[in-house]
């Protein structure tokens, strides 16, 4: 198994498919002469040419109707918003088009396109660059979401995702792209919709996600030190959720923290509070605690930044207040 | 691009090549779209639909004088106003019918409603809700035909209303920017919900919006049914040999309300102006034409709306027979089952 990059794995991904099937075409912002904001596409447009590497104007609203239009035709696009705080601005297309083609036209078309692209904060990228947008599209029926944590886990959905018959929203990380793993050398392809246990333990369940993974595994090491052993359940994609897997470890420990990168308010935690309130109530040992984002606008200052973020310290902090340690 | 086009003045049936046959088409195609708003005017007073429903009355040149310039293997997409464009491509007045009474048998099964029409085997892509959405989407479509190497032609009708939203410009720039076979037809009916084009948009003559973005720009009489379909044909042409798409103001009027829950006349515009424009009902014209030619008589245009209006009754009684849309089916066609 080779170690690659998180960018890399991404790249391996698209690589792949758009040689499997010629209806796949990548289409954004600087994907192509630039090779990618982020060198996610780098060497796309050499391999592929200007027809199925597509550079557009600054234009979200515009190019992401495209490939909805395109995928309403049998096309295969994979969208790239340059972050996901510029979707906002085709946030119809992707709600009220691909969402909802398929359901109301009574199943004549459905949708098959990727929307992908970094999510959540970087470093000190303030208030408009640094928003997490999981939950806000989860909430959509017509929508899968998913949102990997690491190379291994984001090549072999990404390629799922392509070959998904349905619009799928891909959440990357600019804090991810550079961050390595093992990824096999064989193809492999990761069902969207099954969560993995990163880490396995029994005093508590830490339910994360995406770049929360890469909080709460150190987190899981360090309280291993102090003797405190915890179920990291890593949702990899948090519509469909794979509810058996949150509710198979909540009875096995009977305690949960659910970690986010997004705001408290409405968000992926407090669907999988519900999840675990409906099947486990009777299994708990004390209240579910959330580690999320401040409830404020990112700010720009160091110290206010790292005191917005969830961190190792506020997950073992909440591990802690769960198994009534502190 | 050497290829730009202005016309400067509304060319009545310019380039018309019509056979007697094809007019009898557009004729028939105008007054089964009439007597078939009249009756789901009559189905919503009654309560048999629900929800949203704008009606085409007065607009049925448009839909039919475009349509006539396709080809079976065209692609439409359109709007909300979607019934009379559905009617003239060829869908079947039953399924239309059954799908505005909600019935499972309606052509979005029940699922889409008055504003969400679809038929995918007559590449019917679609009522859609949000003024000015489709506009990227019919770039998309014609993205596709290019990167396929078809010869098709997408065909996106809109209101008048849109060209104020960045939807519209962002399309237009990549259609023009990257050739796209896309006619962005708009049947300009001089009124956004109530409000008039002179009130919404800095400019009045909207086809030259498409200056903007270097785009052969036209307009065109929208109730002379022969002129929009010779000037749509242009377009198309334009659009499947050159791969050039055409911005194509159509200048209509609707006869009826926004939708069926606002008044035709006496808010946002006068009893007067609405009379002065009925003088020009595009079925009228067609058939003044064809009159003085010898086309069709008083007999033959009674024959003709007698088998109209049976062809809608007999809509209308499939769509009341219809069973609802099974209660299963509410979970059903959310997410496709990926079989790839």
């Amino acid at each position: 198994m080779a170690v690659v990059t998180y960018r890399d794995a991404l790249n391996q991904a698209l690589r792949e498919e758009m040689q499997r099937d010629d209806r796949v075409f990548l289409m954004g912002e600087e994907v192509g002469v630039y090779q990618g904001a982020y060198k996610v596409s780098k060497g796309l447009l050499q391999e592929f040419g200007e027809m199925r590497v597509v550079d557009t104007p600054i234009t979200e609203l515009g190019f992401a109707g495209i490939g909805v239009g395109a995928a309403m035709v049998g096309l295969r696009p994979v969208i790239e918003f340059m972050t996901w705080n510029f979707a906002l601005l085709a946030i119809d297309q992707v709600v009220n088009s691909a969402a909802k083609l398929h359901y109301m036209s009574g199943g004549q078309f459905n949708i098959p396109i990727v929307f992908r692209g970094p999510n959540g904060a970087a470093l000190q990228l303030s208030a408009q660059h640094s928003q997490a947008f999981e939950s806000w599209l989860a909430h959509v029926p017509g929508l899968k979401v998913v949102s990997p944590g690491t190379p291994h886990d984001a090549k072999g959905l990404l390629k799922s995702a392509v070959r998904d018959d349905n619009p799928v929203i891909f959440f990357e990380g600019e804090m991810l792209y550079n961050t390595k793993g093992e990824v096999p050398d064989e193809e492999y392809l990761i069902p969207i919709g099954k969560a993995d246990q990163k880490r396995e333990g029994e005093h508590c369940t830490i339910v994360t996600y995406g770049k929360s993974v890469l909080l709460a595994m150190p987190a899981a090491d360090q309280l291993a030190r102090e003797g405190i052993r915890v179920d990291v359940i890593d949702l990899r994609t948090v519509r469909p959720m794979d509810v058996d897997a949150i509710t198979a470890s909540v009875r096995k420990t009977n305690r949960a923290v659910v970690l986010e990168e997004g705001w408290e308010v409405a968000g992926i935690g407090a669907q999988v509070v519900d999840y675990i309130q409906r099947d486990c109530f009777d299994d708990l040992d004390a209240p579910v605690v959330r580690v999320h984002q401040a409830d404020v606008p990112m700010p720009y200052a160091k110290n206010l930044e790292r005191a917005a973020k969830p961190d190792v310290a506020k997950t073992i902090a909440a591990v802690k207040k769960v198994m009534y340690l502190e | 691009m050497a290829q730009t086009k202005v016309k400067r003045k509304t060319e009545t049936a310019a380039g018309d090549d019509t056979t007697p046959e094809q007019r009898r088409d557009l004729l028939r195609s105008m007054l089964l779209q009439r007597r078939f708003e009249e009756r789901v005017a009559e189905a919503y007073a009654l309560g048999r639909i629900g929800g949203f429903c704008h009606l085409y009355i007065g607009q049925e040149a448009v839909g039919a004088g475009a349509m006539a310039a396709l080809r079976e293997d065209d692609y439409i997409i359109t709007t909300y106003r979607d019934h009379g464009q559905a009617i003239a491509r060829g869908v079947a007045p039953r399924a239309i019918m059954a799908e505005l009474f909600g019935r499972s048998d309606g052509c979005s099964r029940g699922k889409g409603g008055s504003m969400h029409l679809f038929d995918r085997s007559l590449n019917f892509l679609g009522g859609h809700g949000i003024v000015g959405g489709h506009v990227p989407l019919a770039a998309g479509i014609g993205f596709a035909i290019k990167y396929r190497g078809g010869d098709q032609v997408c065909l996106c009708f809109m209101g008048e209303s849109v060209v104020n939203t960045g939807a519209f410009h962002e399309a237009l720039n990549m259609a023009s920017l990257w050739k796209l076979p896309v006619v962005f037809l708009i049947e300009n009916n001089r009124y956004g919900m109530g409000t008039a084009l002179e009130r919404a948009s800095s400019i009045h003559d909207i086809y030259m919006r498409a200056a903007s973005y270097d785009m052969p720009r036209a307009y065109v009489d929208g109730q002379d049914v022969l002129a929009v379909r010779a000037s749509t044909l242009e377009a198309v042409r334009r659009a499947r040999t050159e791969s050039i798409p055409t911005l194509l103001e159509v200048r209509t009027y609707r006869f009826m309300g926004h939708s069926m829950s606002d008044a035709v006349s006496g808010t946002y515009r006068t009893k007067a102006e609405l009379e002065e424009y009925m003088k020009r009902d595009p079925i009228m014209v067609l058939r003044m034409r064809m009159q003085e030619a010898g086309e069709i008589d008083d007999a033959g245009m009674t024959r003709l709306d007698e088998e109209l209006k049976a062809i809608v009754q007999d809509a209308w009684d499939f769509a009341e027979a219809s069973p609802e849309p099974p209660l299963e089916s509410l979970y059903e066609d959310v997410l496709v089952e990926t079989t790839t």
